[in-house]
């Protein structure tokens, strides 16, 4: 088998098992299959558990570029856009379970939350923002957006910012678990600024070099 | 959804030393005759059934929660910050022997043991709503006698403006306290008047037995009208104040957590809507429902704050 053939028949249907196993614990629990539990609250246990797999995905959509820089495996590029759907995919059921199963359909409530209350505005920001990034997800959009698909994808960085800060500002009192997904994030998010640097600097070098001698250098 | 079936959590199951001390105990009070028995001073463990009547008229009709999601849904710092955290981490909690202290503007002060606290009073079961500050309620069938009468017995005198009560501190027993969520001890108060409110109850049961650990064992307050959090658990200490206490929850984020938190739909937590709530253990899609004024006890308690500026002392 080639990378290409590995990818397609070993990898990516790997990933799409585990990309559905959170959903599969989820509904195990809520029918009380094969011994799982969502305990006494299974409404809050489905958003909160929800909401956390979707940053998961988020943050390791994000952790794609660095790894195949760092292990040297362009290929991995391959399984980002599964990712970054499954992190849509679990943040439209965690905003379903919020809808349905705990507003029960109150409309009125919905609104009110989201004007009023920063934690789910921010939100839900950060779910409209991801619509337009799924939208253009397909190699057919990517095509035809050219250069425009990069800027538009770069939305990311926001949405997963939104997302944690979303996670912070919900929780109660005991912040140590955003506090860890924040503390994931700014790695990933350090990692692209010290790149772009570099990679600047780089090229001031080589235009400085390959220009005349008084070529601007860019910062 | 929970599984209905009984589970023994390992923290039911009698250990051995306490099992043959039992027998140590039983053996003792046949010598010295069966009236001994019958007047045994001893408190009984978790889980073990308790002599008590039904007090209806406290009580509210709607159906209890079942035992299994009133002791597995804790908010119980001490224990860890999950719900589930308590039932699972709370073993480590020994409740017997317990004792309390009392302090401050009172004329009786002094240490005494849970059997002395509970020396005299007759216990009663009160079915009343639990309403936490985050928004999901319960209903519970709590085992337990007036805080008032036990008030009376220590004979405040008439600086005693706030009760002031403590939770156990140690950091083997309740490693949560290892964290700092909170500034540990927990503490909690009422002003007088509440505390000799007859709703505001001292609980030693749950559901006809001995409240287990994960619920605040062996002695905890339950008032009614007011978010959970101001009902203290593992009580070690009653202090008679003239200041108000700086209780825990109002310490750490005074512009969320008042020091009254009467249960109030038109005043929100910052973060969230306090209009509505949704009932543990409700049938999906039905759960939600609106958040009563005092938590449905304004009838009996509205007047405690006739004048009051509920806004600014949420």
């Amino acid at each position: 088998m080639n990378v290409t053939q590995r990818y397609r028949f070993i990898y990516k249907p790997l990933v799409f098992a585990a990309g559905l196993a959170p959903l599969v614990w989820l509904v195990c629990g809520a029918f009380g299959w094969l011994g799982a539990s969502l305990g006494a609250d299974p409404v809050k246990k489905l958003e909160h558990e929800c909401g956390k797999t979707a940053l998961n995905f988020l943050l390791l959509t994000l952790a794609v570029t660095p790894t195949r820089n760092l292990l040297g495996l362009p290929q991995l590029l391959r399984l980002r856009r599964m990712l970054g759907l499954f992190a849509f995919f679990y943040v439209v059921v965690h905003f379903t379970v919020y809808l349905v199963l705990d507003l029960e359909l109150n409309f009125a409530t919905l609104g009110a939350d989201i004007a009023k209350r920063p934690y789910i505005t921010i939100g839900f920001t950060a779910l409209l923002l991801l619509i337009p990034l799924a939208a253009t997800s397909t190699n057919g959009m990517m095509r035809r957006l050219g250069r425009r698909w990069t800027s538009l994808h770069r939305l990311v960085y926001v949405i997963a910012i939104l997302g944690v800060w979303h996670f912070y500002w919900q929780v109660k009192r005991d912040v140590r678990e955003p506090l860890i997904y924040a503390g994931v994030l700014a790695l990933l998010l350090l990692y692209r600024l010290v790149r772009a640097r570099a990679a600047a600097s780089t090229r001031a070098r080589l235009t400085s070099r390959s220009g005349s001698a008084t070529a601007p250098e860019r910062t | 959804m929970p599984t209905r079936v009984p589970r023994i959590a390992p923290s039911e199951i009698t250990p051995p030393e306490v099992y043959f001390s039992r027998r140590a105990l039983l053996a003792g009070a046949l010598a010295s005759g069966v009236s001994a028995l019958a007047h045994a001073s001893r408190v009984p463990a978790p889980g073990e059934p308790l002599n008590y009547t039904r007090n209806e008229k406290l009580s509210v009709s709607e159906a209890p929660n079942k035992y299994e999601e009133i002791t597995t849904y804790n908010n119980f710092y001490e224990f860890g910050t999950d719900k589930e955290d308590p039932s699972e981490n709370a073993r480590s909690l020994h409740t017997s022997p317990w004792s309390v202290s009392v302090d401050g503007e009172a004329e009786v002060r002094g240490t005494f043991t849970l059997e002395d606290i509970l020396k005299g009073q007759s216990l009663e079961e009160r079915i009343y709503r639990f309403r936490c500050v985050e928004a999901w309620s319960l209903v519970v069938p709590w085992v337990g006698f007036p805080l008032s009468s036990l008030v009376t017995r220590f004979k405040p005198t008439s600086r005693a403006k706030y009760v002031e009560f403590t939770t156990l501190y140690d950091l083997h027993q309740m490693p949560g306290e290892r964290v700092p969520v909170l500034n540990w001890p927990y503490v909690e108060g009422l002003r007088m008047d509440e505390a000799m409110h007859p709703l505001t109850l001292m609980v030693v049961g749950l559901y006809g037995r001995v409240l287990p650990n994960q619920d605040g064992a062996p002695l905890r307050l339950i008032v009614p009208w007011k978010y959970g959090f101001k009902s203290i658990k593992s009580i070690v200490k009653i202090r008679f104040t003239d200041t108000q206490p700086r209780t825990a929850w109002n310490v750490a984020t005074p512009h969320e957590y008042g020091f009254y938190a009467n249960v109030n739909p038109q005043v929100d937590h910052p973060r969230w809507s306090q209009a509505s709530e949704r009932r543990i253990g409700a049938p999906f899609l039905a759960a939600r429902r609106p958040t009563l004024p005092f938590n449905g006890y304004a009838a009996e308690v509205a007047s405690l704050y006739q004048g009051m500026d509920l806004r600014r002392y949420f």
